[in-house]
């Protein structure tokens, strides 16, 4: 009954509807990894939505330190005041707020934490997270607090395989890769967004759509939010969907986004045989 | 169709066991960790008591790189193809060795071995306390349970052949899936795009967190000021930059052709993911002599010995090459009459690189079953050889970090006192 499925804004392939409810159960972090645009962040936002749980993110940069999702000692504040403010810089609890996983293992609530794309920040960062993860507490030395997670929040961490995550963390996790949609869950995916599609245009912009994707050594293929995007901006100038198994797609540019790929897709198409059967 | 090894009546666990085995056989390190909580997600009923629900479970448990999909999808057909007929004695045996963990443990040699590594008593006592909590979940009934049923495995109602993948409307059965090998493009033993090997060379990155001329950390000196009732307090810390530099020798021509597609995938691969601080490329032709050149029409000579004066050992090399050669090329000295030295072999002067750059490989894209040729081989004593794939270079990137083999070193020695 509560078992996670998609919803009329998000469409979800079964073994990832699976790989959520197996890290729910078991109590786990759930790793998502999977081409850009594939939709793994809208994943956390769906699932809080539809538990009804608030969702606490977590968007990790370079620069992110594990311990920033925790909590933050703001000791600038604290000198600042004890100069020039009043108030009591006796206490400092007033100068720690608590990061989105400190919150979330505050409040009564279970809630869902996205960390998202955990591959931007160091190497290390991950492994600095374990404890915490596994155990669902940590103690802040400032202020010898605990925090001890009254509900185990539902972990979603996202990643796009740009560094390798180190094995103690992957052991920890339920994992799950994104595969490419096939045509028939992309056209449940793009029918979420354009709800009133006409059946020709999702046909013709599918089959375009596919095909672009399967050129030889394109750099960076095209990808769900690409494709979505796209249709957007055929349905807008009304475009006819038989033009689209041309040798010429039209908005080329929304679809790919670098030189050498339209380059290289021009090139094939111009050369003839290919396109002209169409 | 294999046999089905239902020893004593489906008493113990074969099959399960099995699987386990296959799993390990195709690379899939299955740590005891992730094969406990896949106890706990079954006993918990997530697989709804079916051949798919148990592969999509199984698989997101104990896969955690999508690079081990296919050697999961295999072990997976391999395991259970002739169990389809008897799925219900399968979830019978799964039961069974729920319900008996004491038996398990004495039953499993491979489980065992895992223990041995963490603790038999602490995984013990895990695994006991595991089971009596999800007993106890299971009799309260739990809400992920999406067919009732008081058995963990829940009876009857099995159709291997028809159970639909849920609302997909596929109708394919998990044996199907297994088998049409969805994620053979992701092994890492292929060789996949420039981005990937990109990223399998940026990990030398890491070498290079420590050491170096200091720099001010400004975040921390203003954070350990306050801390500091305002008296200022420097901190310094190692900087981040990476500058690791690297050596690139590259075989061009000849048996080297059918391989340039992939070699300039890796030289790019090198040059824009990298993120070496130095990047320096140089073509041979199947061996290394006195002289590389700096294109690969071999019209600009740069001699060996001028690397080895301006690079110092600090440099990481990489040879890429198929190491395939007369042996005369790599033993010989050449008898060059209009110098008065005496060119030294090809292998000498190899030695002579891997004597200076400790932190060296070499990629060779012909499979590793061809490296037992003679020339291949003796080169793999001068330097260690990795396959031009992700895994390949990763194996190298790891190898860079260690100091060299002891072994190896002294026969590079004895390959430079021979010559002179």
């Amino acid at each position: 009954m509560s078992q996670f499925a998609s919803s009329d804004r998000y469409i979800v392939s079964d073994e990832l509807a699976k790989a959520v409810d197996v890290a729910m159960a078991i109590g786990r972090p759930l790793l998502i990894k999977g081409e850009p645009g594939t939709g793994k962040t809208l994943l956390a936002v769906d699932l809080a939505q539809q538990l009804g749980k608030e969702l606490l993110r977590w968007q990790v940069k370079s620069t992110t330190k594990a311990v920033e999702g925790l909590y933050q000692y703001d000791t600038v504040k604290r000198l600042h005041d004890s100069r020039f403010g009043d108030g009591d810089v006796g206490d400092i609890a007033k100068y720690i707020s608590l990061g989105p996983l400190g919150r979330a293992f505050e409040l009564e609530e279970q809630t869902v934490v996205l960390i998202d794309e955990i591959d931007k920040a160091d190497l290390e960062f991950p492994n600095d997270l374990l404890h915490e993860l596994d155990a669902m507490s940590f103690t802040i030395p400032e202020t010898g607090r605990t925090l001890t997670a009254a509900k185990r929040p539902i972990v979603i961490i996202t990643s796009n395989n740009e560094k390798e995550l180190p094995d103690a963390f992957l052991r920890r996790c339920v994992f799950h890769w994104i595969a490419f949609p096939d045509r028939e869950l992309m056209a449940r995916i793009v029918a979420v967004h354009h709800p009133r599609i006409e059946d020709e245009l999702l046909a013709s912009a599918l089959e375009a759509f596919y095909r672009l994707r399967a050129t030889e050594g394109l750099r960076k293929p095209p990808s769900t939010s690409e494709l979505i995007d796209w249709i957007a901006a055929l349905r807008h100038a009304d475009i006819d969907p038989a033009k689209l198994l041309g040798a010429r797609l039209p908005f080329l540019g929304v679809l790919l986004k670098k030189e050498q790929d339209v380059a290289r897709v021009e090139r094939g198409a111009s050369g003839g045989g290919r396109g002209g059967r169409y | 169709m294999p046999a089905v090894d239902m020893r004593a009546g489906g008493r113990g666990v074969p099959l399960f066991l099995d699987f386990f085995y296959k799993l390990r056989a195709r690379g899939v390190k299955v740590s005891a960790h992730n094969w406990l909580a896949l106890l706990d997600a079954l006993g918990q009923g997530l697989h709804d008591s079916s051949l798919d629900g148990f592969y999509a479970v199984a698989r997101c448990i104990l896969v955690n790189d999508e690079g081990d999909y296919d050697g999961f999808d295999l072990a997976f057909g391999e395991s259970f193809r002739g169990v389809i007929a008897d799925l219900e004695a399968f979830t019978e045996q799964l039961a069974e060795w729920l319900k008996d963990p004491q038996q398990l443990l004495h039953l499993d040699p491979a489980l065992r071995e895992l223990i041995d590594e963490l603790g038999i008593e602490e995984l013990r006592r895990q695994l006991l306390e595991r089971l009596a909590e999800q007993k106890k979940r299971h009799e309260g009934g739990n809400r992920w349970v999406g067919t009732g049923g008081t058995s963990p495995f829940g009876q009857g109602g099995m159709n291997p052949a028809g159970v639909r993948m849920g609302g997909s409307g596929g109708g394919r059965s998990a044996l199907a899936v297994a088998d049409s090998r969805r994620f053979r493009e992701f092994r890492k033993d292929l060789v996949l795009d420039t981005r990937q090997l990109g990223t399998a060379l940026r990990r030398l990155r890491r070498l290079q967190r420590k050491g170096g001329i200091e720099e001010l950390d400004i975040d921390m000196t203003v954070d350990e000021t306050a801390r500091n009732c305002g008296d200022l307090e420097i901190v310094m810390r190692p900087p981040r930059k990476n500058d690791v530099r690297m050596l690139l020798l590259l075989d061009v021509g000849g048996s080297m052709d059918p391989h340039a597609e992939l070699v300039s995938r890796l030289f790019s691969a090198a040059h824009k993911h990298g993120g070496f601080k130095e990047l320096e490329s140089y073509y041979f032709h199947n061996c290394v002599y006195s002289k590389v050149y700096e294109d690969a029409a071999f019209t600009k000579p740069v001699p060996i010995d001028h690397l080895l004066r301006t690079k110092d050992a600090n440099w990481h090399l990489c040879l890429v090459g198929d190491a395939w050669m007369h042996p005369g090329e790599l033993m010989m000295t050449s008898s060059n009459f209009w110098t008065l030295d005496r060119a030294p072999s090809g292998l000498r002067c190899l030695a002579k690189l891997a004597d200076h750059f400790p932190r060296s490989g070499w990629i060779n894209p012909e499979p590793e079953r061809l490296w037992d040729a003679p020339t291949i081989s003796e080169i793999r004593r001068v330097f260690p050889m990795y396959t031009l794939t992700v895994a390949g270079i990763d194996q190298m990137v790891e190898a860079m970090r260690r100091p060299p083999q002891a072994a190896r070193r002294s026969h590079i020695g004895r390959v430079l006192r021979q010559a002179d």
